[in-house]
């Protein structure tokens, strides 16, 4: 029989692991607006971004695709959208992409309210009356096909590739296995791994389209890297990477693309596209912690699973993070901020098989309800829309 | 994975981890100081190597003797090459080490 967990279960079928109102400004005009209407009502949750506006091309679609994805995340029971009113990515626009999941759904626009304090005043009603009908709703079991976890990895060093990383792979084939998806991401630090992945697709056409993300990733970095104003400083791999012991690009890759086991991979996603596969997915994103994380929502994650070397403590809004941690000396600094510590394999008294099982288990618990520490303590830092320049 | 366990008495033997029998470098799981020792199994055998440096924990230390422009493997792949000549059981890293991928698009 599949594992179970209890979730709440949406009007599009869709099974949301947690039961917030989300307050989405469609352009950075509102997004003051949009935090005060979540401060007044505890259980909602609001998304500051800086963009909405005066973008063009690609860059507002993936914007627009992105903030409308958000709002269909099945964590979220109902959304408040807030606009100015005059920005180019119109918020009757947003509304009517989330408006396909039948959530509760309301839009304020500050221009038509009049101003400020009364589009806060009303977006202050409608997310009160929202959190009283959600408040009503109660958890019902789920089987873990319907789960889709996020794969990202922060302050990484060697313990990550090690340790921390492989583990989440043995948890992620496991849910793989049972039916669910799992989506590997972080482009930028998949340089040198695309034939090891590549042979992992479920046929020629998956693989033609994982080297081709990655290929256009590092032409893109080429061009970065050659304009840039200050040529000594175009590493891919921060000081804390290079601190831990990582010497280049790929020997960094080789330990992030651990965290996707050794599944095949079902397919590719475009950034602000919904998943539209089970399995394991690869997401084509730069590898920004927060822009990882958004895109990985945006595609219909629940729980974003992050393994972290050096430690920090960053969390999405609505969203779950489960921090790991391989290094023992991270976990004994950093306790308030990181979840689980498997560091013990590194010392030689566990194995990552028993430290994979946890993580799984830790997965079907915050599923379930249990809080992780980044969402205890508020943090939020995580949401943050990729841009093409 | 193969954690390698041979600690003996005697505060000088430190443990490394050899990811992959392919690799030419090792993992160190503590500090080591110049002048400690640890063994390792390699796809030749087992080697008894004496570090050179100090390394940090989580950084490599070299398995064998590389020329310039040898290949740095581990996770049993190439991670780079070697910029200059290194000894056996010298500090393998971005002094001394090189990733082509890397230097073209920014490291």
């Amino acid at each position: 029989m599949a594992d179970k967990f209890l979730g709440y279960r949406r009007k599009d079928g869709s099974i949301g692991v947690r039961n917030h109102i989300a307050i989405i400004p469609s352009v950075f005009c509102s997004a003051k607006v949009a935090e005060r209407i979540a401060y007044q009502v505890p259980g909602s949750i609001y998304f500051r971004h800086p963009v909405g506006c005066s973008q063009v091309g690609e860059d507002l679609e993936i914007t627009a695709k992105t903030l409308i994805q958000i709002g269909k995340n099945p964590n979220f029971a109902g959304v408040v959208v807030v606009g100015l009113g005059c920005e180019r990515f119109s918020p009757y626009e947003l509304a009517s992409g989330i408006a396909s999941t039948n959530k509760m759904l309301e839009t304020v626009v500050i221009q038509e309210s009049g101003d400020s304090i009364s589009a806060i005043q009303q977006g202050t009603k409608y997310a009160r009356e929202m959190q009283l009908i959600a408040s009503r709703q109660q958890r019902e079991e789920a089987d873990v096909s319907e789960l889709v976890i996020g794969l990202n990895c922060g302050g990484s060093d060697m313990t990550s590739g090690l340790v921390a990383n492989p583990a989440l792979g043995l948890a992620s084939d496991k849910l793989v296995a049972h039916g669910g998806t799992s989506i590997l991401s972080e482009i930028t630090e998949l340089i040198g791994t695309e034939d090891i992945l590549a042979r992992r697709a479920v046929n020629e056409q998956v693989a033609d389209e994982i080297r081709e993300i990655i290929r256009q990733t590092e032409l893109k970095l080429a061009r970065q890297t050659r304009n840039s104003s200050n040529p000594n400083r175009t590493h891919l791999i921060s000081k804390g990477n290079y601190d831990g012991g990582l010497s280049s690009v790929v020997e960094k890759a080789l330990g992030s693309m651990k965290k996707s086991g050794s599944a095949p991979f079902s397919g590719t996603l475009s950034y602000g596209q919904k998943a539209d596969k089970k399995g394991l997915l690869l997401l084509d994103s730069p590898g920004h912690d927060g822009e990882v994380s958004t895109g990985l929502v945006a595609a219909g994650a629940q729980i974003i699973v992050f393994p972290t070397g050096r430690g920090t403590p960053t969390g999405f809004p609505g969203v779950p993070v489960i921090k790991i941690t391989g290094n023992p000396n991270t976990y004994n600094k950093m306790r308030e901020n990181i979840d689980l510590n498997i560091g013990e394999v590194i010392a030689g008294k566990s194995t990552l098989e028993e430290k994979g099982e946890e993580i799984y288990q830790e997965i079907l618990e915050v599923a379930s309800g249990k809080m992780v520490k980044a969402e205890i303590l508020g943090h939020d830092e995580q949401f943050c829309i990729t841009r093409v320049p | 994975m193969a954690v390698e366990q041979h600690v003996v008495a005697g505060s000088m033997q430190k443990r490394v981890l050899v990811i992959d029998v392919k690799d030419n470098v090792a993992v160190a799981l503590e500090d080591i100081k110049k002048g400690d020792h640890f063994r390792v199994e390699t796809a030749e055998g087992a080697l008894e190597i004496t570090a050179l440096v100090d390394i940090p924990f989580g950084h490599k230390v070299a398995l064998k003797s590389f020329v310039r422009d040898e290949p740095v493997l581990k996770y049993g792949e190439e991670i780079g090459k070697a910029a200059e000549s290194i000894e056996i059981g010298d500090w393998v890293h971005n002094h001394n080490m090189y990733c082509e991928r890397g230097f073209k698009y920014g490291r």
